[in-house]
């Protein structure tokens, strides 16, 4: 069974995409099984599980951190994927803190970017989109080619070795490649390990310290005038 | 290097086969689509636009020197040899228009981007109204001025060898000029046109009907003769729309003088 990963800011398409790659999998005789991870709200697991009949999960990450809420599931979630008897499990998530990158090493990682969210985008994802595989950037029907030009560039000078899938998912156009390399990514393979470091540490406000200012915490803490993270007292 | 395209019919609308079987267009070809709303000219442009290959519900083909394009051609959008400007292209990004073409150029790979840059803007504002400030964000700028700069862009800074055109006659962007400046680089350009005057200036016309491509016609010499009367007509009613833009009032006598000076109308 392989595990596939898919990360990406909210509204920027993940869903639409995976739909038509789970569409074109089924006809290819292949079975897919799919997890959602999200902070409060989502639905694609009764929507994908009506429209194609395959076993879908979801989690609500709630207070932790979705990405760290994936890496907490996901080795349950790949059990119980291959119970189902699935080729793919799929995995959607969040990814909203833009400083982890989801993916797990030698699995297909991908990120979904939409073309119309403006050209610095590419510049602000982070390890999300530099440790991926793939980039889909979708919504390409709606900004000028000189524009798709631009954006692609600033993906490849984040990511310069990605493999970049442009789409219009919502009319179906441009998901053929990202099925191919669906196909030809690695099995799973254990020890599973997450691809690149999660970022540093607790902070007080992660446990639930609500005053505002350096001074009120201690832990990893940073003031407004110093860009280096310290550990205060 | 392009230098032909050829589009191989496929199915119209009610799954009959097309009554034409196949066109070629050759580099320097102007070639504009004409027909009713609904007849199908949009779909051929994005089946071109797309390199259909019998996997769009019209099932037609579209050849480069009569074979099918490489791969390369989608793979990278850069490598992409046709550029298409519809009423409804954008720009979304809010950058600064100089700093945008500048990025645009560099990624092309030009020696000398802000020479490039420049002829791109001096070719835009050649077909708008009100000339377009480099300094502007590129949403600040008027739909004129947004379709005027993506076809320069398209053209000098893209260089696309193929470029298509979806009713360009509706963004008050400068026709007759269009159509001059554009013949001098040699491209193929299809437009898609309600507009007799760029129908006409147009080495052929596709006519489609029920989402057929029904006919090919050749402009003839009796309609380049009839083309320069209809340019004449044209430039009329634009005189008579800039003197209203200007905030002019069009008096009987401005409007009767006006009449007076068309030769067609005189004979």
């Amino acid at each position: 069974m392989k595990a596939i990963i898919c990360a990406g800011t909210p509204t920027s398409g993940k869903t639409t995409v995976l739909k038509h790659v789970i569409s074109k999998l089924k006809k290819k005789g292949h079975r897919s099984a799919f997890l959602k991870i999200d902070v409060q709200y989502a639905d694609e697991d009764t929507l994908f599980k009506e429209e194609f009949g395959i076993p879908t999960r979801k989690v609500y990450s709630g207070e932790l951190c979705p990405d760290h809420c994936n890496v907490m599931v996901l080795g349950d979630a790949i059990e119980w994927a291959e119970k189902e008897g699935a080729d793919f499990l799929i995995v959607e998530t969040a990814g909203l803190c833009l400083r982890c990158s989801p993916y797990i090493e030698g699995s297909l990682g991908i990120v979904v970017l939409e073309a119309t969210s403006g050209m610095n985008l590419p510049r602000k994802v982070g390890p999300m989109l530099s440790l991926a595989d793939i980039a889909v950037v979708t919504k390409i029907d709606l900004i000028s080619q000189a524009e798709r030009e631009v954006f692609r560039a600033r993906v490849l000078e984040a990511a310069p070795e990605i493999s970049i899938a442009e789409t219009d998912a919502l009319h179906g156009i441009g998901i053929d490649p990202i099925v191919e390399q669906f196909c030809k990514s690695e099995s799973v393979n254990y020890p599973l390990y997450l691809r690149g470091n999660p970022p540093v540490g607790t902070c007080t406000i992660c446990v639930g310290k609500k005053e505002i200012g350096w001074k009120q915490h201690f832990g990893v803490v940073r003031p407004l005038e110093n860009q280096n993270f310290y550990r205060g007292e | 290097m392009i230098e032909q395209i050829s589009i191989i019919g496929g199915f119209g609308k009610n799954g009959q086969p097309e009554p034409v079987k196949r066109v070629d267009f050759k580099m320097g070809d102007v070639i504009s689509i004409v027909g009713q709303t609904g007849s199908g000219k949009t779909t051929l442009i994005d089946d071109i636009e797309l390199f259909a290959n019998e996997n769009t519900p019209s099932g037609r083909k579209i050849l480069i020197n009569g074979e099918a394009p490489e791969s390369r051609f989608s793979n990278n959008v850069s490598n992409h040899p046709i550029a298409l400007i519809t009423q409804h292209t954008n720009f979304l990004s809010d950058m600064q228009v100089y700093k945008f073409l500048l990025t645009h150029a560099s990624i092309r790979g030009s020696k000398d981007p802000s020479a490039i840059v420049e002829e791109t803007i001096d070719f835009a504002n050649q077909l708008t109204g009100e000339a377009i400030d480099l300094n502007y964000a590129m949403t600040e700028l008027s739909g004129g001025q947004t379709r005027a700069l993506l076809i320069a862009d398209a053209v000098i800074i893209g260089n696309s060898p193929i470029i298509l055109l979806d009713e360009i006659e509706n963004a008050g962007i400068h026709r007759t000029r269009a159509l001059d400046l554009l013949k001098r680089y040699e491209k193929i350009f299809i437009f898609v046109t309600h507009d007799p005057r760029i129908a006409l200036l147009s080495d052929c016309r596709i006519v489609m009907k029920n989402g057929s491509m029904n006919d090919v016609i050749t402009t003839g010499v009796e309609e380049r003769k009839v083309v320069e009367v209809i340019k004449e007509l044209d430039d009329l009613l634009l005189d008579f729309r800039m003197h209203i833009r200007n905030g002019s009032v069009l008096t009987e006598k401005i409007f009767e003088d006006r009449l007076k000076s068309v030769k067609c109308l005189n004979n």
